[in-house]
């Protein structure tokens, strides 16, 4: 796989015949090279261009026009700018939810994926029928898994609260609280939990097993073989978990917009309009702001600026995270 | 050379993506009025309705529609929400929809100004139909915005009090009431607690997020002024408004709290199945509009039932009989080719005084015309002939539209929510904020 190119210190003797035969023999062979160069990077080039180079470019030209998609872009200026960062009052909620269920969210998503894969990597029996019972969960669809936890949680009919209500505990209001929307949310998210155990356990099945031998003869505690075998080893792992879950959790929509509906009883018909952040903004997150800006309201120009808040937010968290000081890169030795 | 090579890439790369963004701008597709209404063609109709005796009363007024025109044939599309119309005729092509409807009033200020939907005044005057004979006012009224008349009434809706007449007669209450005073202690004697302090059933649920509760529905007994003369936001300066959430936390404080309500609320069905809260008896009184009527008799109601006009504020009781109106609205996308054959479906679905009855008594709405209204072929029920009274009620009104179409009344829902959850301490300086709310944002709306 490896290409020998022709440097320029190696075709300087060719040089005494400019122009002439051998120039051009080594000018055709660095074109050929960078065709193949090229045509090997081609699908990832058109890919980002499309995808990614183009949606940004455009995203970043229609935060500074008024547009509403029927007629022709005008220049407003920082007009969007302002109105969406000084004058709507949902952005703040909305960032806040966003930023609140990517804290806590993934945290305890990675807390919880890292514990269950240790738990089923350690068990001796019913190993399969706990890691399918674990991972299924993850198969559900958002929409009915959510759907499922509010009549789960309802606080009238929820079978959850009537069994609290058995053991002297007046449960909360669950989705219908803003105090307990979000962490209702994370409690979805939690039984959901199966795509880190799955990596998590195949990870930790991966640390070399002389390792804890090792330590096992230096007379290492459960603790001290965690810290100095176990987590060196998936720190990588953890790494890729917490970065994929922020970006994950920064687009959350579905399960938030659902349960929201729901929860809030009030009837969609063909002349309504979703209203998403049920009960009192608590459950309204940044896309769900995008979406109903951009394609229910119209307002290209708002919209277009939430989604760049929200790409900047996502960069710098990812960029903070892959710093090697942060702790989830391993030291190179 | 190399370095040349992509000095000179870069700029060609970005003005092809200037070129791909220019090209993603431009208007998706422009119609046209030029076509021959007798001449073959097939309309492509979008509607909302999707129960199946509606589809099956819009499906019966088309097959006459083709009879009459035996050169158009309509494709007929149900359930089609406000949302995907608006996303399917901005994004232009072959498949989007000739003729549309949309369910809600709230968007027609935007489907004019934004040019949407196409104006219907040149149509009318083409077939020298007088449209403020032929409509009732504030249907008119709700059709247009800034004089493009984008849309019509395809029937109405009036807005009403259903009541339990054997909870009313186990309570010793004789009629319905007609001021809120009366209201309030109707409600009060109505509720129903349990023994750990429980609502099990509530005289009258004030929430705004019960089914059609909507804050602008209720707030239609007042009669409020939203917009001054420069269009901007009032609710503060308009002290009905402030009458209208202390009777509703009035309400709502007498009958055990908004909590306790909520926790009712949260028990109930959904708003069109068995599971409804009114049909369940877990409401006595309940707002609704004139199609709950023909629901309730189709799920077998075990009680009996009857509708009166929503009481009014008690320094406005000459204005009882008045009710919030809305309705279906249809209208020519603009970007149809076939406007002139369009025209002859609306005008036929939308003027036709029999068409207009037949399909408001088969799907049991208000009838949008005057003389549809004055129709002694609409079904005889005193429950539905209530409604009729509303919508011709002199005082009964709708929303004002507006160029950022639903917006501000979304913004007014959410004020609402937060006020009776009692997150608004101090309302008039809540009503100001929200007035400077729905300025910035309609000012957002302008080009």
């Amino acid at each position: 796989m490896a290409v020998s190119l022709p440097t320029a210190a190696g075709a300087s003797p060719a040089r005494s015949g400019a122009g002439t035969g051998p120039d051009m023999t080594l000018k055709r062979k660095r074109n050929k090279h960078r065709l193949k160069v090229l045509g090997f990077l081609s699908p990832w080039l058109i890919g980002f261009s499309v995808f990614f180079g183009y949606p940004l470019i455009a995203t970043v030209y229609f935060s500074f026009m008024h547009y509403n998609q029927i007629e022709q872009p005008s220049f407003v200026g920082l007009r969007n700018w302002k109105y969406v960062l000084t004058q709507m009052p949902l952005f703040g909620p909305a960032l806040w939810n966003t930023v609140w269920l990517v804290v806590v969210m993934v945290a305890l998503r990675v807390v919880f994926g890292l514990g269950i894969g240790m738990l089923v990597t350690k068990i001796k029996t019913g190993v399969g029928l706990f890691r399918t019972a674990f991972y299924l969960p993850y198969l559900a669809p958002p929409v009915a898994a959510t759907v499922a936890f509010v009549f789960l949680l309802n606080p009238s009919t929820g079978p959850v609260n009537q069994v609290l209500g058995w053991i002297g505990i007046n449960g909360p209001t669950w989705f219908n609280d803003p105090h307990w929307a979000k962490p209702s949310l994370v409690l979805l998210s939690l039984w959901g939990v199966g795509d880190l155990m799955v990596i998590f356990m195949a990870s930790l099945l991966d640390v070399p097993k002389e390792q804890y031998e090792a330590a096992d003869l230096d007379g290492a505690g459960a603790v001290a073989k965690f810290r100095y075998v176990t987590w060196p080893t998936i720190t990588p792992i953890v790494l890729f978990a917490v970065v994929t879950g922020v970006v994950q959790t920064m687009q959350y929509y579905t399960q938030a917009l659902v349960a929201g509906k729901i929860a809030s009883g009030v009837s969609i018909g063909p002349g309504s309009v979703i209203q998403p952040g049920y009960p009192d903004h608590s459950t309204l997150t940044v896309p769900q702001l995008v979406y109903q800006l951009g394609f229910q309201n119209f307002n290209t120009g708002a919209a277009c600026v939430l989604s760049l808040v929200l790409f900047v937010i996502a960069m710098a968290v990812t960029l903070l995270l892959m710093r090697k000081n942060a702790g989830l890169i391993p030291a190179e030795d | 050379m190399a370095g040349w090579r992509i000095r000179s890439c870069v700029p060609v790369a970005f003005g092809a993506a200037a070129a791909l963004l220019l090209a993603g701008c431009a208007n998706p597709s422009t119609g046209s009025a030029t076509d021959d209404p007798t001449k073959p063609v097939t309309l492509k109709f979008w509607h909302g309705w999707s129960d199946a005796n509606e589809v099956k009363a819009i499906n019966a007024s088309i097959a006459r529609f083709e009879k009459l025109h035996p050169n158009i044939k309509v494709k007929s599309t149900g359930n089609v929400s406000d949302d995907t119309i608006n996303q399917a005729l901005r994004a232009g092509g072959s498949d989007t929809p000739d003729v549309v409807t949309s369910f809600t009033t709230n968007n027609v200020g935007q489907y004019c100004s934004s040019g949407m939907w196409a104006d219907l005044d040149p149509f009318m005057k083409k077939d020298g139909i007088d449209k403020a004979k032929v409509f009732p006012k504030t249907l008119l009224d709700y059709t247009q915005y800034e004089g493009d008349q984008c849309a019509l009434p395809l029937l109405a809706d009036a807005y009403g009090l259903y009541y339990n007449k054997d909870d009313f007669k186990a309570a010793g209450i004789a009629s319905p009431p007609k001021t809120m005073s009366e209201f309030q202690a109707d409600a009060v004697k109505l509720t129903q607690h349990a023994k750990n302090g429980a609502i099990t059933r509530a005289g009258f649920m004030p929430n705004f997020r019960l089914y059609q509760n909507s804050p602008d529905r209720m707030l239609a007994q007042w009669g409020p002024t939203y917009f001054d003369k420069q269009g901007k936001a009032q609710l503060a300066d308009d002290p009905k408004v402030t009458q209208f959430f202390k009777a509703m936390n009035d309400i709502s404080s007498a009958e055990g709290g908004h909590q306790k309500l909520e926790n009712l609320r949260a028990g109930f069905g959904d708003e069109f199945s068995d599971g409804n809260g009114f049909l369940q008896n877990k409401l006595a009184m309940h707002l609704d509009g004139e199609w709950r009527g023909l629901m309730l008799k189709d799920a077998g109601a075990k009680f009996h039932w009857g509708v009166a006009p929503l009481p009014v504020p008690d320094d406005q009781a000459d204005t009882y009989g008045r009710g919030y109106l809305t309705g279906t609205v249809t209208g020519i996308a603009h970007s149809s080719t076939h406007q002139n054959a369009a025209w002859e479906l609306v005008k036929y679905l939308t003027t036709n005084t029999d068409q207009v009855v037949d399909f408001a008594n088969d799907i049991h709405n208000v009838p949008s015309t005057n003389a549809a209204l004055a129709s002694p072929k609409l079904t005889p029920d005193p429950n539905f002939r209530a409604f009729i009274k509303i919508a011709q009620n002199k005082y009964s009104s709708a929303i004002p539209p507006s160029e950022n179409g639903g917006m501000y009344i979304t913004s007014f829902q959410d004020f609402s929510y937060s006020q009776e959850e009692g997150g608004e301490k101090n309302l008039r300086a809540g009503l100001k904020k929200l007035d400077k709310q729905i300025d910035a944002d309609n000012l957002q709306s302008e080009s």
